[in-house]
């Protein structure tokens, strides 16, 4: 067995002075830890009102899903067509999925408005007919929207994963329509809804602009508004495609303001939304103080604690952890098993000005066993931001937040100063909360 | 069988069953699977996944590796964390792409075990069955491996009883609240000595003294192939059931001499199930048959009837099984199945509903039974 007490880390972990943006790590097997708190397709393919999904794979797939939903308690709106082996050997998939789909369908007390059918790996690779399935489900059910899905893990590590491409298909029951709502946006892409209190929610409010987001819908005709919307707000990468895929179908445009720790890039952001949208932009100088008192507060409260971070917390945790430093905290690593393209500057800076930082891997096969065994030997306190950090360190002292939380510009860094001040005060229950699936799924 | 759920979740795979057998032996697992199979089985399948590390791992398949049928990149992906980790033994456990690529596990493993010294096992797994079948093989892997041959089983003491071995003993069918626990508890306080217990709670030295035992208990259906391969190696007779109830574990008791004796496989009467039954006991086979069968034996209820829809349940029929029901107990997550007006008795099967009613898990090991279903069904 590995020698737990003298333990070898490469490739696992790297200090970023030797670490390559591309590939820090080694690559292969993977483990993946207990916390949960990220959403899953059923998670978000939830937030589409008066819906129902219908997965249809192997069991060992619907499990996983399957439970999802009876977690939630959503039992009701969800439903299965197993793939056996006889169907894999018969190649009868597409009569499966419309048999399958049409029986769930004609059992469902109630019609749903729009059903989200899910195909999974091994229709991706039967080179299944899904043009004529649907087709044919749509004549049989000329009342309901239908719409493609995919569980198809196996599309992971390509241009097309299965996240990014489930919060498109969620906006796929959208069709053009006018008039146009000149006085909304929609905002696309995100889990949880944005805070009133983000920078650029306070700006259009106070432009007397509306915002539409699928989070807030309650109903199934509110969601199919926002096709009306004037354009489309996308602060998460992970949205892009979708705002891509709404304005080649419904001409619909969009602004592409990432969510940033960066003080120039946020001011760069709220300064490029104001013209876009031709309204007076927020005074980011007084937002910017704020976030500044908010920091300075945390780091006088936390001094040489170390600070560990990761990326369920932000799309960006080498530009929050950059942040931090620049503010006096003590961050000791990041984890994190591979970042985007917009991390690369922070990357750079951090590597000639910090270059201690440790960057580390979440599913390398070692994290399954070192950084438990680690965190038991230590004695120390050590302030998480994030799930994973926050299980690795065995620490009670954590900031749960996922997807940046809802927040955006100036205003997400001064809740995280706050929430870091709470997170070294107050312990949680790490164990209950990072265990549940899909953290702050209400639907 | 129509495949269609509306409402209704699914007993968990065979996959998963592999991870969950092989969990504590010190080996490691590798699912190869895109992802997916690693979340399921460490969220819903796995309860010992936050506080007791284990190997179980995915081997990350992508889509290219796929499509070109590459398997080198698994068995080097595999050899590289073996020999970083040194595991007992590597165990590799297939998906439904695999199965599609038609991929040769046992060749996989045989790669591994040349490139590492590291005893190593294929099971062509597809989850696209249930888990007791996975765990079944798993179990039955591992004795016919490393269970030294020479061992035997000594002669039970002048009025003693005789050693036994338990077999399929996992989260899935037993979950964590002290089930296995008391499975041990209530044999050695009526005089058998537990030898091992496949596999929860005994160390590997103890499940390599198998061979010690005079009789094996198959507790689950899990541990039906293990028993077999016991029985090959050893000899060994087997006796099927679980200790439920007072006069129902008292019969296993004493089937157990009988089978030491006389070297028989043995199982106990099965319950008088008849068509007429209007009290179900929806499960795992022989846990569900134990619970029938108590209920016949402490109760005097007849004609109590199983349904074990473990394979793939089949939504209409269990619909229409329960139809007439007029007392079920099952998993709550059956508890839409139901007839209006029908009594339901909840047990949760964590090989069905994972951890959501885990807290409600009873102790159902012997006269714990009967403290449950009392207070249940208000007798």
């Amino acid at each position: 067995m590995i020698d737990l007490h003298n333990p070898d880390w490469s490739g696992a972990s790297v200090r970023i002075a030797e670490a390559d943006f591309e590939s820090p790590y080694e690559y292969g097997l993977e483990y993946g830890s207990p916390a949960r708190g990220l959403w899953n397709i059923v998670h978000t393919g939830m937030l589409l009102p008066e819906s129902h999904q219908i997965f249809v794979c192997a069991q060992g797939c619907l499990r996983g899903v399957v439970l999802t939903a009876a977690e939630m308690g959503a039992q009701e709106r969800f439903s299965t067509v197993a793939v056996c082996e006889n169907n894999v050997l018969d190649g009868d998939m597409e009569a499966l999925i419309i048999d399958g789909v049409t029986d769930v369908l004609n059992r469902l007390p109630k019609k749903p408005r729009a059903v989200l059918v899910f195909t999974s790996c091994i229709h991706h690779f039967m080179g299944c007919d899904l043009d004529y399935v649907y087709a044919q489900l749509r004549g049989r059910f000329p009342d309901i929207y239908f719409t493609d899905c995919y569980m198809n893990p196996i599309m992971r590590k390509t241009k097309t994963p299965p996240d990014p491409m489930m919060r498109m298909r969620l906006y796929s029951f959208l069709e053009a329509g006018e008039p146009r709502d000149e006085s909304c946006l929609n905002i696309i892409g995100n889990n949880y809804p944005t805070e009133l209190s983000s920078d650029f929610m306070r700006m259009l409010r106070g432009a007397g602009l509306e915002t539409r987001d699928i989070t807030r819908c309650g109903s199934f005709d509110d969601y199919r508004l926002m096709a009306r919307s004037r354009a489309n707000i996308v602060y998460m990468p992970a949205a892009l495609p979708a705002a891509r895929d709404l304005k080649e179908r419904l001409g619909q445009d969009y602004i592409y303001i990432p969510l940033s720790y960066d003080y120039g890039e946020i001011e760069k952001n709220i300064a490029a939304l104001a013209a876009y949208l031709e309204i007076p932009a927020i005074d980011a100088a007084a937002l910017r103080s704020e976030a500044e008192g908010a920091l300075s507060m945390a780091s006088r409260l936390l001094r040489d604690t170390p600070v560990v971070l990761d990326y369920t917390a932000t799309p960006r945790p080498l530009g929050l952890a950059e942040l931090l430093l620049e503010h006096g905290f003590n961050v000791r690593s990041v984890y994190a098993d591979a970042f985007i393209a917009e991390e690369r500057p922070a990357f750079e800076r951090l590597r000639a000005k910090y270059p201690s930082l440790e960057l580390c891997a979440t599913v390398h096969p070692k994290m399954g066993l070192l950084p438990r065994a680690a965190a038991r030997e230590r004695k120390e306190k050590i302030v998480a931001i994030g799930q994973k950090a926050a299980y690795f360190c065995d620490t009670e002292y954590f900031v749960n937040m996922l997807e940046g939380g809802g927040r955006w510009g100036f205003d997400a860094i001064t809740h995280i100063a706050e929430e870091l001040c709470d997170a070294f005060i107050n312990e949680k229950d790490t164990k209950g909360i990072i265990q549940i699936k899909g953290w702050g799924c209400c639907c | 069988m129509k495949q269609s759920c509306s409402i209704l979740s699914t007993y968990t795979a065979d996959v998963s069953g592999v991870c969950s057998a092989l969990y504590e032996m010190g080996g490691m697992t590798v699912m190869h699977d895109a992802s997916g199979c690693n979340s399921t089985y460490n969220t819903h399948d796995e309860p010992r996944w936050y506080d007791m590390p284990s190997m179980v791992f995915i081997s990350a398949l992508a889509e290219v590796d796929a499509l070109m049928g590459d398997d080198e990149k698994a068995i080097d992906d595999i050899s590289r964390a073996a020999l970083e980790l040194r595991p007992r033994f590597v165990a590799i456990a297939g998906t439904p792409i695999p199965m599609m690529m038609g991929t040769d596990f046992r060749a996989m493993a045989r790669l591994v075990e040349e490139r590492t010294g590291i005893p190593s096992f294929g099971f062509a797994t597809n989850g696209m069955n249930s888990y007791d079948q996975g765990a079944g093989m798993a179990l039955a892997a591992v004795a016919e491996r490393f269970c030294p041959p020479e061992l035997k089983a000594g002669k039970p003491a002048a009025g003693g009883r005789p050693a036994i071995n338990l077999l399929g003993v996992t989260p899935l069918d037993f979950s964590i609240g002290g089930n296995a626990g008391a499975l041990r508890k209530i044999f050695e306080e009526k005089g058998f000595r537990v030898v091992s217990c496949w596999a929860m709670g005994s160390p590997w030295e103890e499940l390599m003294k198998a061979g010690e035992a005079n009789v094996n208990l198959v507790v689950s259906s899990s541990g039906a192939p293990l028993a077999k391969a016991l029985r090959k190696k050893y000899g060994v007779p087997f006796v099927t059931g679980l200790p439920v109830g007072r006069k129902a574990s008292d019969d296993l008791f004493r089937l157990l001499e009988e089978a030491a004796a006389d070297g028989e496989n043995k199982m106990p009467e099965p319950p008088s199930s008849g068509e007429d039954g209007k009290l179900f006991v929806v499960g795992e086979p022989v846990q569900s048959a134990a619970i029938a069968r108590a209920l016949e034996l402490d109760y005097a209820m007849e004609g109590v009837r199983l349904l074990s829809p473990q394979i793939f349940p089949d939504e209409e029929a269990v619909f229409a099984a329960l139809s007439g029901a007029r007392t079920v107990v099952a998993d709550p997550l059956y508890r839409p199945a139901l007839p209006r007006g029908c009594r339901f008795v909840p047990l949760p099967h964590e090989g069905y509903s994972g951890r959501i009613y885990r807290k409600d898990i009873p102790i159902f090991i012997g006269e714990s039974f009967n403290d449950w279903i009392e207070r249940e069904l208000e007798l």
